[in-house]
């Protein structure tokens, strides 16, 4: 199992973005690209932002769908940051849907039109 | 102050006093900042009143190349105000917050929201606004009703200007009502954003005002969006502005940049968690009902 360290990265205030995509490039991603378990450390962080937290995380789900979060665990995570993660993940599926009801709608147009 | 003049820029002062927030001491040092790069000579009389001590302090003459008054004592700011920044990059936004909470003398409960803010909102300067004066942040405690108001502004190509690479938007008024509402970032025309953008932070920023029963607004253009206070036990979120209490105004001078500011109650009347679990409540519902899917959830350990 990978585990990446947010606070000895980010430190206590877990916001800048460009830290988060250097974790998620270069830790997160190859790690869920070769099938593994991932594990974010949060230990340490006292808060962190959506922003931060959607530049770590949404291209998983992006790319992998909803089924990553089996694969990936989220340790020492105080109630903000829970809830920032929990907020970042259920939007990520409502764009999934989002998505699919756009190529849903354009197909039920596309064959009325044929029609 | 005219932003429309290329030639010029003027700043003018009341003879007898001065009552400005953050929102405005900002916006007129990103003006000032604009004018000067570009070669143009900012101008403007001050009068020499008690009250332009204020503007000393909080460096807004620092801005505008434009000698104070008077010489004044400069005391210690801890806890009360923090004058106009200028924050060009990623790292010197994440010293000043790092070196501006302590300032503070407040616990996480009233600092955790003012770190968010300020992060979030200059984030979203440093990455959209296409500004190479970066953001200029300023803020003042009030005590006598216990809140803080920030206020950040850039002159860069403004809401309109970044919101129309990938939506259809006409005008200020439209672009600004878009880049309130959740999931919709100028980045992509793509519901959820990209791998780097959500189109969040102004959304989770107006709620925290709304929350905090205080400010919020925005001007960029010729449009000002302001949140309206309301009184009332429940807090109800909305993801669309024009349903929460607000006033909307066009047709104002124009100002290219963004310009925003926020009033954070230092006394909050619920957690930031219990805020962020409201937030993620109301973020995107209509989605989620319409498919009544049952989402998959993080696994904390």
């Amino acid at each position: 199992m990978t585990v990446v360290k947010v606070f000895q990265a980010a430190g206590d205030f877990a916001e800048n973005k460009d830290i988060a995509r250097q974790l998620r490039t270069e830790q997160l991603m190859p790690a869920l690209d070769r099938g593994e378990k991932v594990l974010i450390d949060f230990a340490n962080v006292s808060l962190s932002t959506q922003s931060f937290i959607h530049a770590l995380i949404s291209d998983a789900l992006r790319k992998h769908g909803a089924g990553i979060l089996d694969r990936l665990q989220f340790k020492g995570c105080n109630p903000p940051v829970q809830a920032l993660i929990a907020t970042v993940c259920d939007y990520m599926q409502d764009s999934t849907h989002a998505e699919e009801m756009k190529v849903g709608e354009r197909a039920a147009s596309k064959a009325k039109s044929k029609r | 102050m005219d932003t429309g003049d290329p030639s010029s820029f003027e700043v003018c002062f009341h003879d007898r006093w001065i009552s400005v927030h953050p929102f405005v001491l900002s916006l007129i040092a990103a003006a000032a900042a604009e004018k000067r790069r570009n070669g143009v000579q900012v101008m403007g009389r001050v009068p020499a009143i008690q009250s332009m001590n204020y503007l000393t302090r909080m460096k807004l003459f620092d801005f505008l190349g434009i000698p104070p008054p008077r010489e004044i004592t400069e005391h210690e700011s801890a806890g009360r105000f923090i004058p106009v920044t200028q924050i060009r990059n990623s790292d010197e936004l994440h010293g000043f917050i790092t070196e501006m909470i302590p300032l503070l003398h407040a616990g996480p409960a009233e600092s955790d929201p003012i770190k968010y803010v300020m992060s979030e909102l200059v984030r979203n300067v440093l990455e959209h606004s296409d500004s190479p004066d970066g953001a200029f942040i300023s803020a003042q405690y009030f005590k006598s009703s216990n809140r803080i108001a920030i206020g950040v502004a850039d002159s860069g190509q403004g809401i309109l200007g970044h919101m129309k690479q990938h939506h259809r938007v006409s005008n200020d008024r439209e672009a600004i009502l878009l880049a309130l509402k959740p999931g919709i970032t100028g980045t992509t025309s793509r519901f959820g954003g990209t791998e780097t953008n959500a189109g969040a932070g102004l959304f989770f920023t107006r709620n925290i005002a709304k929350a905090s029963q205080n400010y919020f607004a925005i001007y960029s253009g010729d449009t000002l969006y302001k949140l309206q206070k309301w009184k009332g036990k429940k807090l109800t979120l909305h993801p669309d502005a024009t349903n929460d209490p607000h006033l909307i105004y066009s047709g104002l001078p124009l100002w290219q940049g963004t310009a925003i500011g926020i009033d954070i109650a230092m006394e909050q009347t619920q957690s930031f968690t219990a805020l962020l679990r409201l937030i993620r409540d109301v973020y995107s519902v209509d989605v989620r009902e319409g498919k009544k899917k049952k989402y998959k959830k993080p696994h904390f350990v």
